[in-house]
């Protein structure tokens, strides 16, 4: 063949591409196997949330924020009440606060087993996947026993958490944490010396720490590229800077890191949690779970058959809902895949005037030129994989 | 925190007053109010200079408000991990009137400006592909404006016969129901129904 007839060839990965974690439509641009160019092509999940959010009250948009990484949908959820807090004043009490952490360590168990086992699945090994989800599925019915649903389970409400937690329950996920690490190393003992996953991770899509900064990047995506950043210690919300955790970091920024990242932050999420449970059955056994401000948060069902007044907050609060004062606020937290925020801007009204959410996988995504341009074809979805993408939050 | 804000607000007030408009600090977080023309130049100082570094981008969004004659506000977020702290932006801009595009200074500008222009229709100038990101291909309209209904326009459906999704307008079995939440006694802004006759 001569050089003229050697072109450059396009082609679609996805939209309906299993490695392509949901409905994400790659334009390629190869020459040979090289990847010359990407341009992602998303929205295809795109539901409209924040216009949604708009025309519902703060108590109503709740559930909205499940449906957007929904691998670990109280993290989101709590960003919003943390933003909704912080314009209301509302102060969460202590129980409440350790539930939250402990359910957001959930989360991010959650989100890092899927996401690590999946990429493995990606780049080829089929076991990991198998022994990840029988944890998740564990992992599920604790959120169940909390809220009611496995995965959809509107619990992080502004002001505090829904409902208590039984003290079974609390034990029950104190007995799960330690097997859990045994099935960590079973995991790694999978993977971490793999020779073909190593092969395929290894020096692949390597992201700078200027370069990482400035595209935005968080999360996992910044700490594998060397940076102790976790808003967990570095801005502490609810009571993380009291608790014992440590924040594994890259040294290289290739998709190797990163993994080895997830599954040590699985295992310090572990540890987060053991320290909420001995807190939960010891020093904070009793008290309120969210704040008792009875102009915010519901009533009981039991004190509202009682009450009058109970009577007319729930009244009020399920129909009006409540009024947030004027003014703008930016809260985020450290969702499992990076800086998760919302920005409110509330009218003083009982609906958010705008609601823009701020979804870490958007920023990831939106790279995916800039970190695969000159890789393989095959390196696409490992790359992909270790950006750790859900479309329900970058489409919203 | 609040302390080093200001102290941050200060020093830009010193550093590049004729950038900023206004600085504000309220609910713990400070916002500058700058004008189109010098985003640019404010937002390179605030990522390269010693006492800011603000290197991480994180957000851009549009905020409508129809009243107004500028009507969009934009609104960037920006992080600074080495200060820990954090700052918003803000410039007002109209239907018609672009902004300055901050790609050149944040690469990771490209698509919240994208989605900006998709929901919003700001405009953003020197952006390498300004084009539609969230919603759908041949999508009409900016979804996000206050005056763009919830339910939109076109509804799509699968068509057997001539085997294709096809669009069609939207029809409502019932009105969207938006319930008027004022509390009479706290007043209100309009007369309600038959109060017009106690007046006379």
């Amino acid at each position: 063949m001569n050089e003229h007839n050697v072109r450059n060839f396009n082609i679609n990965f996805g939209p309906q591409h299993p490695a392509a974690h949901g409905v994400l439509r790659l334009v390629l641009e190869l020459d040979g196997e090289i990847v010359e160019r990407v341009d992602p092509h998303i929205g295809l999940l795109h539901r409209g949330t924040e216009k949604l959010i708009e025309a519902k009250t703060y108590l109503q948009a709740v559930p909205y924020f499940d449906r957007l990484d929904y691998v670990a949908p109280m993290n989101q959820e709590h960003a919003f009440a943390l933003a909704v807090e912080k314009l209301a004043g509302v102060e969460v009490p202590k129980r409440g606060q350790l539930i939250r952490v402990l359910y957001s360590e959930i989360g991010r168990i959650l989100s890092h087993l899927l996401n690590v086992t999946t990429q493995a699945l990606d780049v080829g090994a089929l076991t990991p996947p198998l022994w990840g989800f029988e944890e998740r599925e564990k992992l599920m019915v604790f959120y169940e026993r909390a809220s009611g649903a496995r995965m959809h389970s509107a619990y992080f409400r502004p002001g505090g958490v829904h409902q208590d937690l039984p003290a079974e329950l609390v034990e029950d996920i104190g007995k799960w944490c330690d097997p859990f690490l045994k099935t960590c190393d079973d995991i790694e003992g999978l993977l971490t010396d793999n020779r073909i996953f190593k092969q395929r991770n290894v020096d692949i899509a390597l992201v700078k720490l200027d370069d990482a900064w400035a595209w935005g990047f968080s999360g996992v995506m910044v700490r594998g590229s060397g940076a102790a950043w976790d808003l967990r210690r570095a801005q502490p919300y609810e009571c993380y800077s009291e608790l014992d955790f440590d924040i594994p970091i890259g040294k290289n920024g290739d998709c190797y890191d990163r993994y080895l990242i997830r599954m040590q932050e699985m295992r310090e999420s572990v540890k987060i949690m053991k320290q909420c449970v001995n807190l939960l059955l010891g020093k904070e056994k009793t008290g309120p779970v969210s704040s008792t401000d009875g102009k915010i948060v519901p009533p009981k069902r039991g004190e509202m058959k009682r009450s009058m007044e109970a009577l007319i907050h729930h009244f009020k609060l399920y129909t009006e809902g409540y009024r947030v004062p004027e003014g703008a606020v930016y809260a985020a937290v450290e969702a499992p895949k990076g800086e998760f925020g919302v920005y409110v801007v509330s009218d003083g009204s009982n609906k958010p005037y705008r609601c823009k959410i701020r979804a870490p996988g958007y920023a990831h995504l939106q790279a995916m030129d800039f970190i695969c341009r000159g890789h393989q074809l095959a390196d696409i979805s490992a790359a992909l994989g270790s950006l750790d993408i859900v479309f329900g939050e970058v489409d919203r | 925190m609040s302390q080093a804000l200001k102290d941050l607000s200060d020093y830009l007030g010193e550093a590049k007053g004729r950038l900023i408009d206004r600085a504000e600090i309220a609910f713990g977080e400070l916002t500058l109010l700058t004008q189109p023309a010098k985003l640019i130049e404010l937002m390179t100082f605030l990522r390269d200079d010693a006492q800011c570094q603000f290197v991480s981008f994180i957000d851009i969004c549009g905020v409508d408000w129809p009243g107004r004659p500028e009507r969009f506000d934009v609104v960037y977020h920006l992080l600074s991990p080495r200060q820990n702290l954090r700052i918003r932006v803000k410039v007002m801009t109209a239907e018609d009137a672009p902004v300055p595009s901050l790609t050149a200074v944040y690469p990771g500008a490209d698509w919240f400006e994208r989605e900006a222009y998709d929901l919003y229709g700001i405009l953003f100038t020197g952006h390498p592909d300004l084009r539609r990101i969230l919603t759908d291909y041949g999508f009409e309209g900016h979804p996000l404006r206050k005056d763009f209904p919830l339910t939109g326009f076109v509804e799509v459906r699968y068509d057997d016969e001539v085997k294709r999704v096809v669009y069609e307008p939207v029809e409502l079995r019932q009105e969207f129901r938006n319930f008027d939440f004022l509390s009479p006694w706290e007043g209100t802004d309009y007369v309600l129904p038959g109060d017009e006759k106690a007046k006379g």
